[in-house]
This record gives structure tokens, sequence and C-alpha cells, in this order.
């Protein structure tokens, strides 16, 4: 049995990169108008809807708005979505039906680079959909700035890590359907469980303990330590995670995807 | 490394789990030959091009492209092949021409010069018109065409191609049969696979047949319908049991299939002497011998599973 050679990734990869950015702008529209749009509603729902419910709202002992909270949450959400759903459902349709990753192999490209160049394409995904909304949020003047900035590296990190989630959760799916099971027991309880909405103190003891080993939790604290320009408590911790994290399971990554496919 | 062989497989073994799907082939292919694999559906016919194209790991023995070893520099290996899979895998979000210049990315082949390399590959194949079509609009044939257009981008020394004219109409095998004779006279080495025993005779010097994952015989065409089975083939149907009697004492092989008698003629115009000189009535047909014949004669007449 051949096992998946990191030392087998070049610059190749970039090829695929590109190939799937190629591809993006012949489709722009469908692509840019969610993160145009969707924080301009989650203002709309969290600061005039929910908002307005939450009263002498802190965070970190900071006087905030209910909504100055939710933001960057928001934005964390869309890193998790944008990358997890273009490396299961998107690369699933490439690698499945339309037998893309079989074309590029017969090329100088090997496995382990049509895999990275997917992983990297999932990460530069939910950096752009996070760059917008920190964009759109900063026209609601929610972002504190120079410190957003930091926001960007998180994203692309963490959005690396959840185009990681997904290749294996591609690797491992007979069918394009089997996509409903992580998404419901990974993907939907971090939405809503790791400090996007809501601030984890909230949860039992047992609970937030829990929720500390999502992924999510950390690349949230992150941004909206970034975002607030609070430092989050626990910073090294956050970083530490989210850099071992990532590392790891892109690891998995490579080996489960290179497994699915060489036969 | 100018005197290795394109292709020399020894030993090539590929198990799927107990499964043997090829077991332990030998065979070479030498420079600026055109080479066909034969065989019945599961022969492993893909099975071994997988391999030899870098797609799907050896489990014994092993193949050599121009003196690479293909598991150990497969970027090397493929950067000199031209690969068309049997099954197409066209980019259906891109346009034809827009197809070939991502393929031409792939291999690292720089920009200007992938442009008319395009230009000239969508002309050769016959698809210069529908150059800014997208790939649902294209027919099967122009599908087929588009995938061996592509496997040419990379100037390959040796292109393998799994049975490249499935599925076309005439016209568009002719231009199959055109590329491919083209490439061979341009001293490219070629392998393919196909089921129809026609084109192998016609197209290439030398076939192997495999069966059951191993290979069962190889040799030129012309040669093997010669030693195989000989100059003729009479098939009757209808025969009343005096014609069978007759025919199972003389000396030529035959055989019969649901009702129909085949009777080899090695040296021709014997048998047929025969049938019109004893049996004039007798339904018959007296044709020559073909790799068709040599074929189901070796690898049966009946569809096995
Ligand atoms: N991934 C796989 N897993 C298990 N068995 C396989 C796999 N791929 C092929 N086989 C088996 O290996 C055998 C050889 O298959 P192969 O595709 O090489 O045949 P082939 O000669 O190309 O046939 P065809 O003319 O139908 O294309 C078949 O019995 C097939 O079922
Ligand atoms: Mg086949």
């Amino acid at each position: 049995m051949q096992t998946a050679k990191l030392s087998n990734i070049s610059f190749r990869a970039l090829h695929v990169w590109r190939r799937n950015g190629e591809v993006l702008l012949t489709t722009w529209y469908t692509n840019l108008l969610p993160p145009l749009m969707e924080p301009v509603l989650y203002v709309f729902a969290f600061g005039f809807g929910i908002g307005g419910l939450v009263e002498d709202f802190s965070f970190q002992s900071q006087e905030i708005s209910y909504l100055q909270f939710v933001a960057p949450g928001v934005v964390a959400v869309a890193v998790m979505f944008w990358s997890f759903f273009e490396t299961t459902y998107s690369s699933f349709v490439r690698m499945y039906y339309q037998r893309t990753f079989d074309a590029m192999i017969a090329t100088s490209l090997l496995v382990e680079d049509v895999i990275a160049g997917e992983l990297l394409w999932g990460a530069t995904k939910a950096f752009v959909a996070g760059t917008i909304m920190l964009c759109m949020l900063t026209l609601f003047e929610l972002p504190v700035w120079p410190s957003a900035f930091w926001v960007l590296p998180v994203a692309a990190i963490g959005g690396l890590l959840f185009s990681s989630v997904g290749i294996i959760v591609t690797a491992l799916s007979p069918k394009i359907e089997a996509f409903n099971l992580p998404v419901f027991l990974l993907i939907f309880p971090m939405f809503l469980f790791s400090g996007t909405f809501f601030p984890l103190g909230q949860l039992p003891a047992w609970a937030n303990q829990l929720a500390h080993i999502l992924p999510l939790t950390h690349v949230c604290a992150l941004i909206r330590g970034a975002f607030l320009n609070l430092t989050p408590r626990d910073l090294g911790v956050h970083v530490i995670y989210l850099l071992f994290v990532t590392m790891a399971l892109c690891w998995l990554a490579i080996r489960l995807m290179h497994r699915r496919l060489v036969k | 490394m100018t005197d290795c062989k394109p292709i020399e497989a020894c030993n090539l073994t590929k198990c799927y789990g107990d499964f043997g799907a090829v077991k332990g082939v030998n065979f070479e292919v030498s420079r600026g030959e055109c080479v066909a694999l034969l065989g019945p559906n599961g022969a492993g016919k893909t099975t071994t091009i997988r391999m030899l194209t870098c797609f799907s790991p050896i489990t014994d023995g092993l193949i050599r492209v121009f003196g690479h070893d293909v598991s150990e520099h497969p970027r090397s290996v493929k950067s000199m092949m031209g690969i068309c899979p049997q099954e197409d895998n066209l980019d259906p979000d891109f346009t034809v021409q827009k197809n070939l210049l991502v393929f031409a990315r792939y291999f690292g082949i720089e920009k200007s010069i992938a442009a008319s390399r395009v230009d000239q590959l969508l002309e050769k194949v016959g698809l210069t018109e529908k150059a800014d079509s997208s790939i649902i609009e294209l027919s099967g044939g122009m599908k087929r065409r588009l995938m061996i257009a592509r496997a040419l981008l990379n100037e390959p020394r040796l292109l393998v191609l799994d049975e490249p004219t499935t599925g076309l109409d005439p016209q568009a095998r002719q231009l199959v049969w055109q590329l491919v004779r083209r490439m061979s006279q341009e001293g490219v080495t070629v392998l393919l696979s196909t089921h129809y025993m026609e084109e192998a005779s016609q197209l290439t010097d030398r076939v192997i047949v495999m069966d059951e994952g191993k290979i069962l015989l190889e040799g030129e065409p012309e040669k093997l319908v010669q030693t195989e089975v000989g100059r003729e083939v009479v098939e009757l149907w209808n025969m009343p049991g005096e014609v069978l009697d007759f025919f199972r004492q003389e000396k030529w092989p035959m055989e019969q299939i649901e009702g129909r008698l085949y009777i080899y003629d090695r040296v021709g115009g014997e048998v047929a002497g025969a049938i019109i000189s004893r049996f004039p009535e007798q339904e018959r047909q007296i044709r020559q011998a073909t790799l068709e014949d040599v074929f189901l004669r070796r690898t049966g007449r009946v569809l096995r599973d």
C-alpha cells in the first residue's frame, strides 16, 4: 500500500488552485453576492432584532453592544462555512462526478499536488469571504481598525483548518449524500456552540469545556479579539491550538484523500 | 537513455484484495511501434494501462518507461507520456479551447507556446469551430477527439490510449486512425486498447491479447491470423446431420456454437471446394480469416462474466 508523501507536494499545486479560481471568476456574482449580503442581513437580524432584547451586554468586562459581540462571530462562521462547503460538496463534484482530479493526474501533477491545491483553494475562499465581510461590517463601523487586520491571517489559517476537515469528510464519504451526517454532527454544533452567538460562559461548565475542543471556538475567539481589539484571555492557547490542529488536520486530509484516490 | 525501450513491463501484477486483475505479465514496446492491447471486458487492459500511466500503484513487478521506473519517477514519466483514459474527463467548467489551455498549464507549458499548440491541435482533430463551445454542447465523438487532442498537448514520445474510438462514428474513427498513424510516422510510440479487431489489424504493428489478467498471445496481426486460424473461415448454419458428420471426419479444425459451424481452412479454398461440390445447397458464408477469428477462437465465442 502506497501512502501520501508530503515531499510530493510542489508549486504545481498552484495550478490546481488557479483552475478553481478561474472557474469561480466565470460565475463570480453567485460567489461574491453571499459574503456581500450576509453581513447586512446579520446586522439587521442581530443588531435590530435580537440586539434590542439584549441589554447591558458586556464582554471581557467591556460594555459593548450585542451586535459588536456577534459581528466577529458571524465572520468566523463564514470562514468555516466557505472552506468546509468548498472542500466537501464542490471538491466531491470535481473528484467524483467531473473526474477533474483524474484529468489533472494525467499531467505533471501528482495526487499530493491536487490535494494541496484543493486545500489551499478552500482556505482562499474562506479568506476572501472573511475579507469581504470585514469590509462590509466596516460600513456599519463595527470592526476596530487597525487591530481588525489580524482577522485576515486567522481567517486564512482557520480556512485551511476547515478545508482539511472538509477534505477528510470527502475522503471518507462514499456518496455525496453522506455529507449530511458530518454537517449535522460537526458543523451545526460548531455553528451554535463556539462562542459565535453568545459567550461560552453562559453554558454549564461541562458544555463549556466540551466547546473548547471545537476548532471554531478558537478561531472565533481570535477573530473576535482582533475585531474588537480586546486581547483574548487565553491568546497563547488559541494560537497554539489553531496552528497545531491545522497542521495535524492538513496532514490527515492529504493522507486520507490520497488513500481514497490511489487504488 | 536514448536506447531505452518506451515500455518494459516485467512480471507486472495488480491485486485488488485477493482478486488478481493483472497476473504477472511481461511485455515490451519498441521505439516507434504501434501496439494494441486486446481482450474481453475485464481482461485487465485498463488496469495495465493505469499502472503504466502512474494512476495505480503496482502490486508486484516493474514497469519502465524510457528506462524510468514508473513508481520511482512518476513526474518525469508522465511528462513524456500522452494519456487518454477510457472515460472522458474533460473539464465541464471550461470551453473547449480553455480545457486545453488549462491542461497545458498543468504540464508547465509556457503560455505563448500553449496557445499556438492548442490552435494546431484543435485544427488537427477538427474542432476549431467548437473552440468556444462549452463541453456539454459536444457530442460523444467530439469529446473523444478533444480527449485525444489533450493527450497530445505535451508532445509526448509515448501515447497511451485506452479505447480511443469507442462510441465514435465511422468518420470520427477514421480521423482518430489518421491521427494515430501520423503520430506513429512522426516516431511517437503508441499503445492503445480496443475492442475493434479491424482497428487493431489496420492500425497496429503488433497486438497483445490479454485474458483474465494474463497475456494469451501476441504478435503481428497478419501472422497471428495465419498461424492461429489460417486463410479462410467457412461458416455454416441450418446444416443437416450428414454435413456435420462429414466435417467431423475431416482434418479441418472447427467449432460449433449455437447451431453455427465455424470451419477453419489454413490453406484456403479446400473447405469451400468441399462444400460447393458435396453440399451445394448448404447455407454458408465463405470469408477471409480475420483477427476477430483469432480473438474469438482464443478467448471463446460466448460471453463470460
Ligand atoms: N478499483 C477496483 N477494485 C476492484 N476490482 C477492480 C478495480 N478496477 C478493476 N477491477 C477489476 O479488475 C478486472 C480488470 O479490469 P479492467 O478495467 O482492467 O478490464 P479491461 O480489460 O479494461 O475491461 P474493459 O474492456 O471492460 O474496459 C475486472 O475484473 C475488474 O472488475
Ligand atoms: Mg478497460
